[in-house]
């Protein structure tokens, strides 16, 4: 697959009712890459990618995907092009993880038209990438947090879109399920997707994302490879926490280490 | 059901008669009773049925609570206040009752949808239906109210809003046929981003769905089924409440296959409940709202008793 499509916003300032909570905002998603938006509690980045996602329209400003803005464009044709995986997902009982696939056809289904061998074909990728296929006929409401996150993932691959959105992705998860989620986003944006993501966790951030977004109190304060921008100054000033920095022998990412609460010099 | 229907009632009829009236032999005074009499109110059953637990199918899924029912949430009450009135000043021809009722639901039903617009209400299912409650009994109120103003008025309306499909004419039935049918087609459109939105608000934008545009398209839809069985029965309550949940119970979660089994399993119950209706006091007649009333209260018990709502 080579990337072609382009999600970007322009400027864009989001609000909820009167409170503005994230202003003149610029962003463009790097493509076939994971891009990473970080941030204390409530600085808006989930805003933002709810902007991206044409979830949230903003009040000024344009979400323009390739080069076109987003709200004048068909919401069919937008997704596509992007699927999104929102924070808080419900199902109703007994929904299996295949029905749940399956939802992720609709954007390439015309009004009753019968399941088609394309829509097989993009299932049966969904499901092997995802890594879901042992639990087909497996309700939703039996899986492990991280099979069922997998299982939505898989809806989203099934979509077929060369841009996904995830809104905090792990953060119902413990150690070993972050770790099989973020590796199969890793698969993903290999396979030349271009995946933003909402992170909760500035360590899993450094560790999967090519490219980050930090954001505080609704701007963003810088952006670039995680290696190049996370310092200790950063962390600082996003999370008021002190640390030093280190390099991951391994991976060479950056690793926060000695974190404490940061005291004021008087 | 529908031969039951056909078999079962007042009128000195055996039901060998009226199966020779089926064939095209019989007297002419069983052929007045199967098809003057029987045969309007066996349609009449029929479409009842299949309107109000369609309606009921897609209240469910839309405000997400096994526990939405047109009758309990005031939508049939609604269009049962509208047809008082309608009666009270005059109003007598079939197609103005439909309209009419089916602008008492939609009134109704707009009110209920808002009502699960509010924050902490939509998210419990017994708290909405207490709300919809409250909304039922002060529409009856109102409704008795008109009801001491006309005695010729009170008559009429007391026998239609304890729900009932016996005497009715056809023409009422022809009147509602319009509408039904757009009511269907609109089914028929909803019913995959429908549910696509079982999945969540956003999940459903992220499949190219405007869940807006679908929750006004059903409202619509609600509205005219529940109007149109309003019109033709009367407010029957739980109808909308049982028929849903025995297909939900064949069809598992995806609304599209509770949808279609709705459309056997509605006639089935409001037949079935008036076939009851016709014998449990013979010669005498219970009314079909009595009835069903007798058979939804234990099934929406149930419901809530069961400790743990289904999710929707």
């Amino acid at each position: 697959m080579i990337p072609t499509d382009t999600l970007a916003a322009e400027r864009i300032t989001l609000a909820h009712r009167h409170l503005t909570v994230a202003k003149d905002l610029s962003v463009q998603l790097p493509p076939a890459k994971v891009t990473a938006i970080v941030g204390p509690n409530g600085c808006g980045k989930s805003t933002l990618l709810n902007g991206l996602a044409r979830i949230h329209a903003p009040s000024s400003g344009t979400v323009l995907l390739n080069g076109k803005d987003i709200h004048r464009l068909p919401t069919k044709e937008v997704a596509r092009k992007l699927a999104l995986l929102p924070q808080e997902n419900t199902a109703p009982e007994g929904l299996t993880v295949g029905d749940l696939v399956r939802f992720g056809r609709q954007p390439h289904q015309g009004w009753m038209t019968p399941w088609s061998e394309g829509d097989q074909r993009a299932f049966d990728h969904a499901v092997t990438a995802a890594d879901v296929g042992y639990l087909i006929n497996r309700p939703l409401d039996t899986l492990s947090g991280g099979q069922r996150q997998r299982a939505w993932i898989a809806m989203a691959v099934a979509q077929e879109t060369p841009l996904l959105l995830l809104d905090e992705p792990t953060s119902a998860l413990d150690l070993g399920h972050q770790i099989e989620v973020f590796e199969l986003i890793r698969h993903l944006s290999g396979q030349g997707k271009t995946v933003a993501m909402v992170v909760h966790d500035l360590a899993s951030a450094c560790r999967y994302a090519d490219h980050m977004v930090a954001m505080k109190q609704g701007v963003i304060i810088e952006e670039g490879a995680p290696a190049q921008i996370v310092s200790p100054a950063l962390v600082q000033e996003l999370y008021g926490v002190s640390c030093d920095l280190i390099h991951d022998p391994a991976t060479g990412s950056p690793l926060l280490i000695n974190v404490r609460r940061h005291i004021q010099k008087r | 059901m529908i031969v039951a229907s056909l078999v079962y009632g007042a009128g000195p009829v055996t039901p060998l008669e009226v199966l020779a009236t089926l064939v095209g032999q019989g007297s002419s005074e069983a052929w007045f009773v199967v098809t003057e009499l029987r045969l309007p109110r066996t349609l009449i059953g029929l479409t009842t049925g299949l309107a109000l637990g369609i309606a009921g199918a897609l209240l469910q899924a839309m405000t997400r609570n096994p526990l939405a029912e047109p009758g309990l949430l005031g939508v049939s009450a609604g269009a049962g206040f509208a047809v008082a009135v309608a009666i009270l000043v005059g109003a007598s021809t079939a197609t103005l009752t439909t309209l009419i009722a089916q602008a008492g639901a939609l009134a109704g039903c707009s009110l209920v949808i808002a009502a699960t617009r509010v924050q902490g209400l939509g998210n419990d299912p017994v708290r909405l239906v207490l709300a919809g409650a409250t909304l039922s009994g002060l529409l009856l109120a109102l409704t008795s109210m008109l009801m001491l103003m006309d005695q010729r008025a009170a008559d009429e309306i007391r026998f239609w809003i304890t729900g009932s499909i016996a005497g009715k004419s056809l023409a009422t039935f022809q009147a509602t046929l319009p509408s039904l049918v757009i009511a269907l087609a609109l089914v028929v459109v909803v019913a995959r981003p429908l549910a696509a939105m079982a999945l969540g608000e956003r999940a459903a934008v992220g499949l190219g769905h405007h869940p807006g545009r679908i929750r006004f398209l059903i409202t619509i839809t609600v509205a005219l089924l529940v109007g149109a069985a309003t019109a033709l029965a009367g407010p029957l309550i739980f109808v909308g409440l049982v028929v849903p949940f025995i297909a939900r119970a064949f069809a598992g979660p995806d609304i599209r296959n509770t949808l279609w089994l709705c459309l056997p399993i509605g006639p089935a119950v409001v037949l079935a409940a008036d076939v009851v209706s016709r014998l449990i006091a013979a010669p005498a007649e219970m009314p079909l709202g009595v009835v069903t009333a007798l058979i939804g209260a234990p099934v929406l018990l149930a419901i809530v008793r069961a400790g743990r709502m289904p999710s929707l």
